[in-house]
Order: C-alpha cells, then structure tokens, then sequence
C-alpha cells in the first residue's frame, strides 16, 4: 500500500520519465562515489563562490546605470553633493546608500569576487602539489587556468564598473598596457576605448563584457571542468583499501549531496556575513575618477597584486629606434612575464609527462613530499609570485613600518631572483627529509620517548610499530628511473633528435633522480628477524 | 634507487568505526535535536532578516567594538540573511556526519581509454561515411569552401571597425599653445607669478572657453603642474632655463610611465613621486627620472608671462605627453 508521498513522488518520476528515460542516468549517478578530504572543498568554495557572484552580481544591475554621461550629484551622501560625476558612480551611490540590501548585495558582490579567486588559487596549489592535473585530466587543468585568467580579468573590470577614482588608475594602467603594445597598441587601445583615454564608451563597453560575456564563457568553462570531473570521477588519497582502480568514498544520495549542498549554504552564509560586517570598496570616500587626482597608496585588488608589483620593480627600460618605441619596462612586467608564466602554468603537465615518460593514467594523488622536484617548483614559483605581490603593497609597506621605498624596491628586486631558487633548494630538501622520515617510520616505528633500562645496563629508546595500514600509506608510491638518453649505438653514431632527449633526459634525471627509496617488504621482514 | 619494488601488502579499508548515534538511540535524539536547532536557528536569521529590512530606519547608526559605528540597518540585514544561509548549511552537514549513513561505499574504476574494438569501429565508421562525402576527390569544392568560411569569418571583424577613431594625430598634441593662459585646477582661475611662493606646486590647467565642460580626453592629456623653486637651484640646459620663469617650472602631471598623474611634490627634495609605481622625478634637472620604472622624464612646458602678467604658456608641449607608445617617435 503505497503512502501519499510515495505515490506523488512515483507521479512526478513517472512524469519525467516517461518524457526523458531518466531513470537508468539519474540512478547511476545518485549512486557515484565521491571521495572524502577537506582539500577537495577548495574547488567547491570556488564554484558556490561564483553562484553567489551571479546572484549578487544579477540584484546589482537591476540599479547599476553603466554610462559615462556627467551629471552633479545630490543625492543622500551629503559629502558629495554639488560633485561632477559619471552616472555609473551616481548610480553606485545610489545603490550603496539609497537601495536597502544595495551595499550588502555589493559588498557581498566585492567579497565574493575575493573569495572565487583565492579559492581559485588554493584550489590550483592542491592539484598541483597533489599531481592530480596528471593524465586524463590534463584537459581540467588548462580548463582550470583558462578560468583563473577569466577571473582575475572578470573581477578587474567588475570593480572598475563604479567609475571611481581608485580603480578608474587602473584602467589608465591597462590602457597605457594596451597602447604600449607594438606595431598596434594605439589602434586597439583607440579602439578599446572609443578613442583617448579615459572617452565615454569604456564602462557601458565593460559592463556588457563583465555581465554577459565572460560569465558566459566561465559558466560553460566550469560546466565543462565539472563534467570531466564527474565522468572520470574525483581523484583520491593514497591509503589502505584505495588502489588506481577504485574510488572509496559516500554516495551522492544522500551523503554528498547533503555535506556540498550543506557547505554551499554555508559558504554563502559566510559570504553575507562578511558583506555585512567587513566594509570593502567605500567607492564614497574615494570619489569619481578623473585623470588629474589620484590617491597615494593606490593598489589594485588582491589578484592583481603581482602584476603591479611586477610593473613597479621593473627597471626603467625603453629602446628608440629608427623612430619607432618599444616600452619594455611596461611589456615585460605587464604582459610578457605573465605570459610565460601561465603558459607554462598550463602546459606543466605535459612537460612533466614528457620528462618522466610517463603516459599512464593516475587516479591516486602524490603526496608532496614523494615528488619532491615538482613540489619545490610549485614552491619556487609561490615565492616568485608571494614577493611580487608583497612589492605591490610597497608604498603602504613603507609608510606604515616607516622604510625607506627605495630600500624596499630594491629589496624586492633582489628577492625575487634570490629567493625563488633559494624556496626550490629548501622545499626540495624538506621532502627528501620527509621521505627519509618515512623510511625510519615504516623500518624502526614511531619513537615513544619511553627509556627502558635493559638487565645488562643498556638503556633503549623503545619504538612502536606503526600500523600496517600507515605503513602501507608510507609506502604505496611509486618510484620511477629517470629516463635515459638514448646513447651512441654500437658503431658510435649519435642517435637523432640528440638535443630534445638530451634535454628530456635531463629533466628526467632532476624530477626523478633524487629519491629515498622507499622500503620494501623484504627490508621489513629483515628488520623484523634480525632486530634487537 | 630500486625499481621492481615489492610493496607492502595492502591491508585493505580500516574497520569501520561506528558513531554513537549509529547504535545509541539517546545519541541518535540528540542528533536529531541538535539538527533541528541548528535547522531553527536559519529561521530565526530570516525573522531577524524581515524585522530589520522593514523597521529599522536606515538612518540609525549603532557603535560596535572593533567596527566602529555601524548602520543598524545594514547589519540587521546582513546578519540575518548570512546565520540564515550559515544555518541551513551546518544543519545538513551536521545531519550528514551525525545521522546519514557513514559507511565508506567502494566503487570500481574504468580505463579511459574505449575498447579496442570500438576504437575500431569508431574509425570504421568515420572513414566510411566522411569516405562518402569523397572530399579527397573534389579539390574544387573544398577550395571555394575554404574560401568562403575563411571570408565570411573576416566580416565580424571589418565590422569592429567603427569601435573608435584612428589615432591619427591626436595622442602627439594637446590644448597647450603659444599665449594660453595657465589656470587652476579646479577653480580655473589664472595665475601670476606671485600667486606662487618658493616651494609652492600649483595644478593647472589650460584655459578654455568653456571651463565648466572639460572633456576628460582633454583634461586627461592637458594636466599640468607648476613648481616653484629658486631660479639657482635649477640645473637646467640654457634651452630649457629659457622655458622658465623666475624658477617657476612647468611639467605635463601625466606619468610618463602609465599615465597616472604624478601628484605628489616633496618640498624639501624637490621631487615629484608617482603614486602608482613610485617612479620619481627629479624637479631641478628637468623632472629627470631618478628611481622607478618610468623611462623617459615628465615632459617640460615652456611658459612666461603675458602682458597682463598672467603665466601663459610660451609654446605647446615639444614632445607628446603621457605614456610611450610605438610611433611616439615619428
């Protein structure tokens, strides 16, 4: 006997069903397993960051006026009355002061924008260290960078939208990018903008990129990265009953859907309580822009920091030649140098497969420490990017711990060729140390600071066993040989394509090369026969 | 460095723990009370929400430590929309790991890669119908196709053409000319010399006939500063002390880095600071750049007086102001 809400949940399934043949998809998928480690959050922060900014970013434009057209403010922020001002910092006022929830919902906009792309970030550095970008889901990686550049330029534009005086520099900034450009700068940058800097066309041109083009492209960029995930199925940590050809984990139904359901609600709840009690973009109190006033201590946000921080120590390099200017002090910083970096960012996993030759999938996440090269170059570049970020606040640096800018310029100069390197030979030490660490685990057991006084007067530090299934997760990895360059054959002819194996080999030798090898069941059980 | 390891055996997954309220049915209550609760207090969030959108005037201020004064509005709202949300979301996950079945669930993987015979037949099939289309064979039709889609994409962006004028002339001049009088920025009122004293910067800008209505384009190349300092203190060119007046100096305020106006004037060093990336320029020796990314110095306007001893200026800018460009130049 069927209960009510049995036969009205049959009546709607049966609805859908018969116009979809959903059933036979929809019951395999509420089985899929989904693998259990707050790491896997990251990823999921930033989705359910991105919902918030659509629905945030939609309650905004209900209000936001996108022209440039001048108007005198007079209006409820009395501050600012009597003011000349564009319509989209007129409507931003209005917004923030006039339209009750306005300053939440923007704040909870600005916020969330912050949110996304730290989560971003977080989320990247736990697929890398973790090798989780390796074969198949090279494709999510470059996915996953693809949506890294979308964001950083999405919330650039976003929160030059209002037309104020802070992030109107930056757009002066991005100009002077573009038309630094050869051979075409100043035709795109006229182009770009309607003309000179800063013209009457750039926000209404904005807006419609920052609301309907790149969302558009982002949500199918997501959709796509969230479909690969879901059909090759979530990586997961190495550990006892967790081999390649598994996933061990909770189902969708009802567990997962509750814990990422639960954790989407939180994370916006975390989300509006930020907008309602952390003030960020008091576009107010900076005022409109106009190209002749500026602030000191003018910084972009966040996710921009590096770049500016890049531009700021660049030396003062310009060539002129044959009448014509290359500004390299604005290409290198601005768009060269971030350019190499991302493209490399995007094409690593292929490079890593290439040098270790390996072309087999990976299900079972590395941890750190077993791949040590690999791990002190995600450190080294960290480095690299944390100190040109650092060089991006420098003028607030200094006027708050009361330095001198120019030490600090230079300071940062230095850093960033030293310190990078100096992270790489440090990380890599740390995780071979680590490995070492392990061995002594898995070999003599965990010291327990117990000393034992043995009859015939030794004293001894008793060691405890670890369990089977820690040192089964100590050592499940794998450790490869480096690939060998194919050497001269029997009549000593040199083998072609010398230089490209030349250099895989070598790149071999340094990503694979130094290893402590991991013990084996034979060490154990040699330990264990012989031991005292 | 060994290779054909031979691993330690798998001990399989760790027995499963059970959670109190898996066999506790006190335990099991309590969960489910606590659920509840967390369930009850997004209700109240959203009653606190209501409450403040409609009666709390949005005037009021409240004083809060560490946040100081704070629209009571604004944070009613705020709080009551964010425990609401929070609220939902930690009473299902709270659920989850409390009530919901917690047995890790092992599901197998499958190889990427298809099968071979449907690799296969995937090519089979590919060959035989693109085969039909015979494309190998008719070089004609694939040229002129090539042809038109390779056109046609060309028509998007012929189209673009008309998103704003060619440069032209326009990024190498500005409003400055021969006898345009300097005035303030704001205020557009004309300077004499002893409106200024030693130490003194005045933002100016040229005179036009309708001041109320500048053009951002034209304020944003015409902006300029005025320095004051001893005439003996400049170490300028015979050329360029001529463009002075009484040790009163005139530079474009357009960075010529980025184009960010370079505001800033230490009186007592004499040297103009960049705000954006710190280039630094040096006021006596013609705002020569001495630390920073900018490359060239601010470019210098040449003034004077005019007979009613206002400061015009004595010729348009001799070079292009603002940041470089390629054919900067020509």
């Amino acid at each position: 006997m069927k209960t009510r809400r049995e036969k009205i949940a049959g009546g709607v399934a049966n609805f859908v069903d018969e116009r979809t043949g959903a059933a036979k998809w929809v019951k395999k998928n509420l089985q899929k397993v989904f693998p259990d480690h707050w790491s896997f959050m990251l990823g999921e922060i930033a989705l359910y960051s991105f919902i918030i900014l659509l629905l945030s970013g939609t309650f905004l434009t209900f209000w936001f006026v996108p022209s440039q057209e001048e108007l005198i403010y007079n209006g409820s922020y009395t501050p600012l009355n009597g003011v000349k001002m564009s319509a989209a910092y007129e409507s931003t006022l209005h917004i923030s002061f006039d339209v009750r929830g306005g300053l939440l919902m923007r704040q909870v906009h600005h916020w969330a924008a912050l949110l996304f792309l730290a989560a971003m970030v977080a989320h990247l550095l736990r697929v890398f260290f973790t090798g989780a970008f390796r074969k198949p889901r090279e494709i999510n990686w470059i996915l996953g960078v693809a949506l890294l550049t979308l964001g950083i330029v999405e919330g650039f534009l976003g929160y030059s939208l209002p037309d104020d005086l802070l992030s109107g520099t930056g757009i002066r900034i991005a100009q002077a990018i573009i038309q630094a450009l050869p051979v075409i700068g100043t035709y795109l940058a006229f182009f770009a903008f309607g003309g000179e800097f800063p013209g009457e066309l750039f926000i209404p041109r904005i807006y419609t990129v920052h609301v309907l083009l790149i969302p558009g492209i982002i949500l199918a960029l997501i959709t796509v990265h969230l479909m690969l995930v879901w059909y090759q199925k979530h990586t997961q940590y190495p550990g006892p009953g967790r081999t390649e050809k598994n996933v061990v984990g909770y189902p969708l139904l009802p567990v997962y859907m509750a814990k990422a359901g639960g954790f989407f609600f939180i994370v916006f709840g975390v989300t509006v309580l930020l907008g309602a009690f952390a003030q960020i973009n008091p576009i107010w109190i900076f005022g409109p822009y106009t190209p002749t006033q500026i602030s000191a201590g003018s910084q972009p946000d966040w996710y921009m920091g590096w770049l500016d921080g890049l531009v700021r120590m660049s030396p003062p390099l310009e060539t002129h030649a044959f009448g014509y200017t290359i500004s390299w002090n604005i290409l290198l910083p601005g768009l060269i140098l971030p350019g190499i970096i991302f493209t490399g960012m995007a094409l690593y996993p292929f490079i890593e497969a290439w040098a270790t030759g390996d072309k087999r999938e990976h299900h079972l996440l590395d941890r750190p420490r077993n791949a040590p090269t690999r791990t002190a170059i995600g450190a080294m570049s960290l480095t690299f990017m944390v100190v040109a970020l650092i060089n991006g606040g420098n003028d607030l640096i200094a006027t708050h711990f009361s330095l001198s800018i120019n030490q600090i310029m230079w300071g940062t100069r230095i850093s960033i060729i030293l310190l990078p390197p100096l992270a790489y030979i440090i990380t890599k030490r740390v995780c071979l140390s680590l490995q070492r660490y392990d061995r002594e685990l898995v070999l003599h057991g965990r010291e327990t600071g117990r000393l034992v006084m043995l009859p015939h007067g030794e004293y001894i530090e008793v060691h405890e066993p670890i369990s089977p299934e820690k040192a089964y997760l100590l050592t499940q990895h794998e450790q490869r040989t480096p690939l060998e360059a194919p050497g001269a054959d029997a009549n000593g002819v040199a083998p072609r394509g010398g230089i490209k194996s030349k250099v895989r080999s070598r790149l071999s030798k340094a990503l694979l090369g130094e290893q402590i090898a991991k013990p084996t069941a034979e060490d154990v059980k040699a330990i264990e026969s012989g031991h005292h | 460095m060994s290779t054909e390891l031979e691993p330690l055996a798998d001990p399989g997954l760790p027995h499963h723990v059970h959670r109190k309220a898996d066999t506790d049915p006190a335990a099991e209550k309590r969960a489910e009370r606590q659920v509840s609760i967390l369930f009850l207090l997004s209700a109240a969030g959203t009653l606190l929400f209501i409450y403040s959108f409609i009666w709390i005037p949005t005037d009021v201020f409240v004083f809060l430590p560490l946040l100081g004064n704070t629209n009571a509005h604004q944070l009613g709202i705020g709080t009551g929309l964010g425990l609401a949300l929070f609220f939902i979301g930690a009473g299902a996950v709270h659920w989850a790991k409390t009530l919901m079945p917690d047995e890790e669930v092992i599901a197998q993987r499958h190889e990427m890669r298809s099968s071979d015979e449907d690799r296969a037949s995937f090519v089979e099939t590919v060959k035989e119908e693109a085969g039909k289309v015979q494309l190998g064979r008719r070089s004609l039709i694939k040229r002129s196709l090539g042809l038109a889609l390779g056109l046609v994409g060309l028509s998007p962006l012929i189209l673009l053409r008309d998103l704003g004028p060619l440069p032209e002339q326009s990024l190498l001049k500005t409003t400055w000319d021969k006898g345009i009088r300097v005035v303030t920025d704001p205020g557009n009122r004309p300077l004499r010399p002893e409106d200024l004293e030693v130490g003194a910067i005045a933002h100016v800008l040229p005179e036009i006939k309708d001041p109320e209505h500048r053009k951002l384009s034209d304020i944003a190349k015409d902006a300029a500063i005025l320095i004051r300092v001893r005439p003996s203190e400049l170490k300028l060119s015979e050329e360029r002390m001529a463009w002075t007046h009484e040790g009163i100096i005139a530079f474009s305020k357009i960075c010529s880095h980025m184009g960010c106006p370079v505001a800033l004037y230490e009186q007592t060093t004499k040297h103009l600071l960049c705000p954006c990336h710190q280039s630094t320029f040096d006021v006596p020796t013609g705002a020569k750049v001495i630390f920073g990314p900018a490359a060239r110095p601010l470019p210098q306007l040449a003034i004077t007086v005019d007979d009613e001893g206002y400061l015009i200026a004595a010729a348009p800018f001799d070079e292009p102001v603002g940041p470089s460009f390629w054919e900067r130049n020509i």
